[in-house]
């Protein structure tokens, strides 16, 4: 039988899990936007953030956090350390893996196979410096239910995930929208030789999506990292899960990818008590099988994409 | 002048779309460029604009060489370019296609909207709609409105009555001559020669990628060739 146990149970770590698909959804659907490409090496700046927050964390803590005002200070330096490495990465990526065949005009398929190339170089990069154990966060706070949903236990973990990560979806909705940046990548998304005629460096615009990808990324590696551990090759299933959530959404469509991700997240977990918890996957991935057979354009379709 | 084309020589891949163009607009004017499809009048545009890189000849706008600047310079400059077939950002609001105009300054834009919104009161009454849903007119409305944000010297312009109705092209040519007694120097390239000449100070008229015919537009209106060819009169 589906949902009859642990319904809410099950809601709740899908609401989390969402969140950080969509965090990370978010870095596929902007560079898509921008580029018309996958950026298949994203979920290593997802891995780079959780390493980046998690050295950062570890450096600052001595000893068990004394209050809970310096545990929250301990997640948003974290949060934010791994912002900074993911926007790092996604920096270094644009400019070794993707500038040089842009200029030089290179087909789609080369674009693939330099993102698929780099993101072998950086996982078995820090699977050589790290090493290929998995590596805990220190208890920078003391876990614990915070509440009950219909019985269910909310832990802290959650709570903090959720709110985090909604901040910085609320904040990049903002910026795509609102600012003088957003327009500046929408409008090289619709079009982006008129875009430069009107004075957009598209090369500039490019680069700050993929560090705008990368903040997000990286911060959403240092949140599930620090829930469960940091490893080397700790991106690979949630790079594909989000980048299915970025399909599920719409490619390309900037609230299409935290639609799909939170969407995600929901499935697969509620999906797991229809069957049994090693299937999550399964599901995961059958839902990215079955939006490209039937809705390749996604739920909310490609909008930030081709100009018409 | 403020704009001067030397000898300019483009390619695409093997195939010499300008062989060797040579013209002139000097501040203040309304020059336009005539020719059949594929002449290559977009293309000179879009060198001029820095799109489209000139294998030789040079291109100078106020005395300063252009040929190597970026696109992207060129609103700087003081050239605006407003593209064949519009190019208006479909899922922009019209406000912000304005905007996109100014994009290089990035100040207020207020002061520079109220002037497109004087020229084109259509545009004040669409401001939140989507550039996409509107009709091809006000495309064109918006897409030279977009340029003017950018305060341009020069204002290139590409064909800018293709396929809309005799009276909205009126109206538009009205428009185009009030923004350059307003100050703007105009390069304008059309198929539709008799209206364009009637507009301009001086015409060029482009055959596959070469200046065949060059004179005040009141003169090529009144020329034997020009009128057999391009507009639609038999030889007498
Ligand atoms: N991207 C391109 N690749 C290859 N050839 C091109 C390209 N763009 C234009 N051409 C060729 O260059 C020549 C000039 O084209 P251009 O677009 O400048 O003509 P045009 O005078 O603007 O014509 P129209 O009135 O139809 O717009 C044509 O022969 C055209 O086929
Ligand atoms: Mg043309």
């Amino acid at each position: 039988m589906c949902f009859t146990q642990s319904f809410w149970a099950l809601l709740v770590s899908g609401i989390e899990n969402g969140s950080i698909y969509a965090l990370v959804a978010l870095g596929y659907t902007l560079v898509y936007g921008v580029l018309h490409l996958i950026n298949f090496a994203h979920s290593e700046v997802f891995m780079s953030g959780a390493f980046g927050g998690l050295f950062v964390v570890d450096a600052v803590v001595g000893g068990p956090p004394s209050s809970g005002l310096s545990s929250a200070g301990l997640i948003a330096l974290g949060t934010i350390a791994g912002a900074f490495f993911g926007a790092v990465a996604a920096f270094v990526l644009e400019r070794v893996a993707y500038r040089p065949l842009r200029r030089r005009n290179a087909p789609p398929l080369a674009f693939l196979i330099s993102a698929i190339g780099a993101s072998f170089f950086l996982y078995n990069l820090a699977g050589k410096e790290f090493g290929t154990n998995p590596i805990s966060v220190p208890q920078i706070y003391d876990e614990h239910p915070w509440f009950h949903l219909f019985g269910a236990p909310v832990l802290n973990t959650y709570v903090i995930i959720v709110v985090v990560a909604l901040t910085m979806l609320v904040a990049l909705d903002r910026v795509i929208t609102r600012t003088r940046l957003g327009r500046g990548i929408r409008a090289v998304a619709q079009d982006a030789e008129t875009a430069s005629l009107l004075g957009v460096d598209i090369d500039r615009v490019i680069v700050t999506t993929f560090v705008l990808g990368g903040l997000l990324g990286g911060a959403g590696g240092f949140l599930y990292g620090m829930a469960i551990n940091v490893s080397f090759n700790m991106g690979f299933i949630p790079g594909l899960k989000a980048f299915t959530a970025a399909v599920l959404g719409g490619i390309g469509n900037v609230r299409g990818a935290v639609v799909g991700g939170f969407l995600l997240g929901i499935v697969e977990s509620l999906g797991v008590s229809c069957v049994s918890s090693s299937w999550q996957n399964t599901i995961a991935f059958s839902v990215l099988v079955v939006v490209l057979m039937f809705r390749p354009t996604g739920i909310l379709g490609e909008r930030l994409g081709r100009a018409a | 002048m403020l704009l001067h084309v030397e000898d300019v020589r483009v390619a695409y891949g093997g195939i010499e779309a300008l062989r060797g163009v040579s013209f002139d607009v000097d501040e203040g004017e309304i020059v336009t460029l005539l020719g059949a499809n594929g002449a290559g009048k977009t293309t000179t545009l879009r060198t001029i604009s820095g799109l489209l890189r000139p294998r030789a000849g040079t291109i100078s706008f106020d005395g300063q060489r252009i040929d190597t600047v970026p696109a992207h310079m060129m609103v700087r400059l003081g050239i605006g370019h407003v593209p064949e077939g519009r190019r208006i950002f479909p899922r922009m609001s019209v406000r912000e296609n304005l905007m996109m105009g100014a994009y290089h300054r990035g100040d207020d834009t207020e002061a520079d909207a109220d002037r497109v919104f004087e020229l084109f009161p259509v545009l004040l009454e669409r401001q939140g709609q989507d550039g996409g849903t509107l009709s091809g007119g006000e495309q064109q409305m918006l897409a030279i409105g977009r340029a003017l944000m950018g305060r341009p010297r020069l204002l290139l312009l590409d064909e800018p009555s293709m396929g809309l109705a005799p009276m909205i092209v009126t109206r538009i040519f009205d428009i185009i001559r009030e923004i350059n007694q307003q100050g703007t120097t105009v390069l304008l390239v059309e198929q539709n020669a008799a209206q364009a000449l009637r507009l301009a100070t001086r015409g060029y008229v482009l055959e596959t990628g070469e200046v065949v015919m060059s004179d005040d537009a009141s003169k090529l209106l009144a020329d034997d060739r020009i009128r057999e060819a391009y507009l639609g009169e038999g030889a007498a």
